[in-house]
């Protein structure tokens, strides 16, 4: 057994908003089935770099550790994922350094934690919600089909990480694109029986500025989704519904 | 007893809110029940709540409605939810939980839940661990997020609602909902007459410390797992925030009970759940006849195959509720080492085979997609072709905050009674794991989405009902009432960041796992319990010598946060090391080879432990009591360690022979 195998990783920290990012490398005990973040785990019980300078332990954020909870996104070696499921073994096989760093598209707060509060806030802004009466008993739900539910249901996955968003060359400092996880979220409200009767609603909050035109079909993010949600296809769907809206809607109403 | 003259506004006109803790289900349910009785909410949580813990459930939510046609009724899910704790639970809380739960799937299938559904479109149910009924609704293998998202957005629609004041005026600047994300809860603010009045919490980007006044508080921290260091909690279940209110004097009850969950992957960092919906839907547990068996799972002919959970109980085979089957799973693994054979490490490794390799892919990918690809993804192995290999890990605490519950005269339970879910602190409310009251010694799967739901459910318009009565606003109090809890936190958080001794927090905390994992968890036995409670003293007083990592001041600082949580994880570990070490009898999840029978005489009680402070030198302690008085508005009320078993009649658990969890299930 190759006990004495170390990982090697590589961070881009940063030590506050605003301030000078930096470079520093580690290296920690390898375990069998590490990820990235098990590799951080290790730095923190010993938080020093291989040049031997003893350091804060890298922050970063994390919870469910099994990809369903989106925080612990960031770039590894270049593209970004969940570091959770980023395997030590995939990525380092020979013992080669692994590169973390920070989202690009989202202000940093600390070393690999980045501040992801505005895609919270475009989910106010397109009515990502069921206009529930209340919670009161008022018997079953509508009836729906299978295939309406499979339909649904992969797009219910959107776990609100942020990979879309970092690898969408239209979301940017000088854009107000809002990306395509809320864009697909407007598709799932409007999909279903109840969430259709505001359908309109949320097609008005991803018309215009920073709206579902702004999309320029590089299609990066369905390349990046963990959870393969077709976002392609939602942008296509509610473009088309939004289309339909601006030049039939005045009619409709 | 006259109460405050106006229920929305303090004397100086601010807006009166109410504080709940923790945004997984529980916590938002609390929320969205209490919105809907005109209460504005402050809402606390350690992350953006759409990350809470909740998103881990997989399985799905248990309730009674009988879409197969098989005669299952809510009566049947109350006795089985009681059979399966071994007794241990109050049953007027299940039964008003068991009754409601129809009706709580209804509202989460109105609220947009993508459940699985029928050819006719009728939510779809399939089996779970307990029971012989197709009782869980489900949402692929991800129903936890699927029903946390749901809520998520129904809170979020409340956090774009203005509030108003009860003459239906729009009260200036302020929404019915107000999100703390990334605040970690540290402390309770209490008046001189005990009452809580609000909380201390600490912003986690700033770490700047910071109280907040609220008419009550309702902790929905959720479990503990943290404690036993890697189990298939999420990394933020440390229990801090229930662990500061019982140093604060709330109750803590039942601690010793931790759920072993039977099937997890073993891993670096976590132990990944494998959902019992995996044995639900016809997954079968197996480990090879030959214990030296060199071939992979998928080339073990069926006659190489022993399938000893049917084998031993032909009745609910795979599906016996989990602390049973864990047991199981180890006695293969440790005690006649007949786990699955590594041929690279010459060793029969702690992993039993978990098959569905025999179901059709395509029903797998439509159930269970959403687990299969977690095994995928974290093992490297395709599950549809290879039988799983996984092991038992700790997975959910039925012991808790104590809280109390007011009965009706059919059994259940009077909702809006400001008692229910009530702690003994006046004020201070819990629901959701964090809560001990409805799964007595052992948890049936798919009933935690239930309870946490249903605690939500009745903890809003309890405090609702909690806050009319109440004489004086929190908003009223004296501002040097927070300064000073204010001051306490902060001077607790500043002792902290100048300690400088060797030991380093995170490697303490291993080591405080390991001991609590080993000792402490399938099997007890009373001379190991010694040395555990020995340990945890150890690593107590070592915790005073531990340097922080991080000195950071002004900014997210999460060496000297984990600081905190070690110390209150340190607390729990003692009270349920304690209570382990006390209850000399085996029921549900707490096992002893030395007292194999469970013990009705002596402990069908319930542990009530409070937090003794240490004075000068001296270490905390556990004080165990048989009873206490606690006061609610003006009321007091006297409680004992006495379960109310009024619904199901306590007798032995036999999970060998069909039906025998419920009476009214062997003869449908």
């Amino acid at each position: 057994m190759p006990n004495d195998r170390q990982v090697k990783l590589r961070v881009l920290r940063q030590d506050g908003p605003g301030q000078k990012s930096y470079t520093q490398e580690f290296a920690a005990p390898w375990q069998p089935r590490m990820n990235v973040i098990s590799v951080l785990m290790e730095i923190q019980k010993n938080p020093v770099t291989v040049a031997g300078e003893k350091v804060a332990p890298v922050v970063w954020e994390s919870v469910c550790l099994e990809e369903v909870c989106g925080s612990c996104t960031m770039i590894v070696n270049g593209r970004v994922r969940q570091a959770c499921s980023a395997l030590v073994d995939h990525y380092a096989p020979n013992g080669e350094t692994i590169a973390v760093a920070p989202m690009t598209k989202f202000p940093v707060v600390r070393d690999l934690v980045v501040d992801r509060s505005r895609m919270f806030e475009d989910l106010k802004r397109i009515h990502a919600w069921i206009a529930l009466d209340g919670s009161h008993p008022l018997g079953p739900g509508p009836r729906q089909s299978q295939d309406n539910q499979e339909e649904a249901y992969p797009l219910s996955r959107c776990m609100t990480c942020g990979c879309c968003l970092e690898a969408c060359p239209q979301v940017n400092a000088a854009s107000a694109f809002i990306g395509p996880a809320a864009i697909s979220q407007v598709r799932l409200f409007n999909l279903h029986p109840s969430g259709k009767m505001h359908a309109s609603e949320r097609l008005d909050a991803v018309m215009g500025e920073g709206g579902v035109e702004d999309c320029g079909k590089a299609q990066n993010c369905v390349e990046v989704c963990p959870k393969e949600i077709p976002l392609v296809d939602s942008i296509a769907s509610v473009s088309r519904d939004a289309t339909k809206q601006m030049l039939f809607g005045w009619l409709l109403k | 007893m006259a109460s405050a003259k106006s229920l929305t506004r303090s004397e100086t006109r601010k807006l009166r809110r109410v504080i709940v803790v923790g945004g997984g289900l529980a916590g938002l349910m609390t929320v969205i029940k209490l919105c809907e009785a005109g209460v504005a909410v402050d809402l606390f949580s350690l992350v953006p709540v759409k990350r809470s813990h909740s998103v881990c459930a997989q399985g799905g939510i248990n309730a009674s409605v009988d879409t197969k046609g098989e005669g299952d009724s809510p009566q049947v899910h109350l006795e089985e939810t009681a059979y399966g704790g071994d007794f241990l639970a109050n049953q007027p809380p299940i039964k008003g939980m068991c009754d409601a739960a129809p009706g709580i799937v209804f509202m989460l299938d109105r609220m947009g839940v993508p459940f699985n559904r029928t050819p006719e479109g009728l939510l779809d149910f399939r089996r779970f661990g307990g029971t012989l009924f197709h009782r869980t609704a489900f949402a692929g293998a991800t129903t936890g997020q699927q029903l946390l998202y749901a809520l998520d957005e129904q809170v979020r629609r409340w956090e774009t609602v203005d509030a108003e004041d009860e003459r239906g005026e729009r009260v200036a600047g302020e929404r019915m909902v107000r999100k703390h994300e990334f605040w970690d809860v540290i402390g309770l603010v209490t008046d001189d007459d005990g009452v809580c009045r609000g909380i201390v919490a600490q912003d986690l980007k700033t770490m700047a410390i910071q109280s907040f006044p609220g008419d009550a508080v309702c902790l929905a921290t959720g479990g503990c797992g943290i404690v036993f260091g890697r189990s298939t909690n999420s990394v933020i279940n440390t229990g801090t925030a229930a662990s500061a209110a019982y140093q604060h004097g709330a109750c803590y009850a039942n601690g010793e009970f931790i759920q072993v969950h039977p099937t997890a992957i073993p891993g670096a960092d976590k132990l990944r759940l494998i959902s019992e919906s995996v044995r639900g839907e016809g997954g079968r547990v197996w480990v090879p006849r030959d214990a030296r068996e060199h071939r992979p799972g998928r080339d073990v002919p069926e006659s190489g195959r022993d399938y000893f959970l049917e084998a031993k109980y032909p009745g609910y085979g795979n599906l016996v509720p989990r602390d049973i089957a864990s047991r199981e799973l180890f006695k293969k693994c440790f005690h006649e080492s007949r786990g699955v054979y590594d041929v690279k490490s010459g060793k029969n490794e702690n992993q039993v085979y978990l098959d569905v390799t025999h179901i059709p892919r395509e029903v797998l990918h439509k159930k269970l997609a959403g687990v299969l690809e977690i095994y995928e993804k974290f093992v490297g192995e395709d599950p549809y072709t290879n039988p799983m290999r996984v092991f038992p890990a700790v997975h959910y605490s039925m012991g808790g905050l104590w809280v109390d519950f007011e009965r009706s005269s059919n059994g259940s339970l009077v909702v809006g009674s400001p008692k229910n879910q009530a702690t003994n602190i006046p004020g201070l409310y819990a629901c959701g794991e964090v809560d001990y009251q409805y799964h007595g010694a052992n948890r049936l799967g798919a009933n935690s989405l239930l309870s946490c739901l249903w605690g939500g459910m009745i903890a809003g318009p309890a405090i609702a009902s909690y806050r009319k009565s109440l004489k004086k606003s929190a908003w009223d109090m004296p501002s040097s009432l927070f300064e000073r809890a204010e001051k306490r936190e902060q001077k607790k958080f500043d002792a902290i960041l100048a300690m400088n001794g060797p030991e380093n927090p995170y490697a303490l905390h291993d080591e405080l796992a390991r001991t609590m994992l080993v000792d402490c968890t399938i099997e007890r036995h009373n001379p190991t319990l010694d040395r555990v409670i020995a340990k945890v003293e150890e690593i107590d007083a070592r915790s005073r010598q531990v340097g922080v990592t991080d000195t950071a001041t002004g900014k997210m600082n999460q060496g000297a946060q984990f600081v905190r949580h070690l110390r209150n994880m340190i607390v729990l570990a003692r009270v349920i090391a304690n209570g382990a070490r006390a209850r000399d009898e085996s029921r549900g999840a707490h096992y002893k080879p030395e007292f194999t029978q469970r013990d009705d005489a002596h402990w069908l009680r319930t542990t009530l432990a409070f937090h003794q402070p240490g004075e000068g030198a001296a270490a905390d302690a556990v004080r165990y009591v048989r009873s206490f008085d606690y006061s609610l508005l003006g009321q007091s009320t006297h409680v004992t360690d006495e379960v109310d078993v009024s619904l199901v009649r306590p007798r032995v658990r036999k999970y060998e022979s069909a039906g025998a969890a419920s009476g009214a299930a062997k003869g449908s």
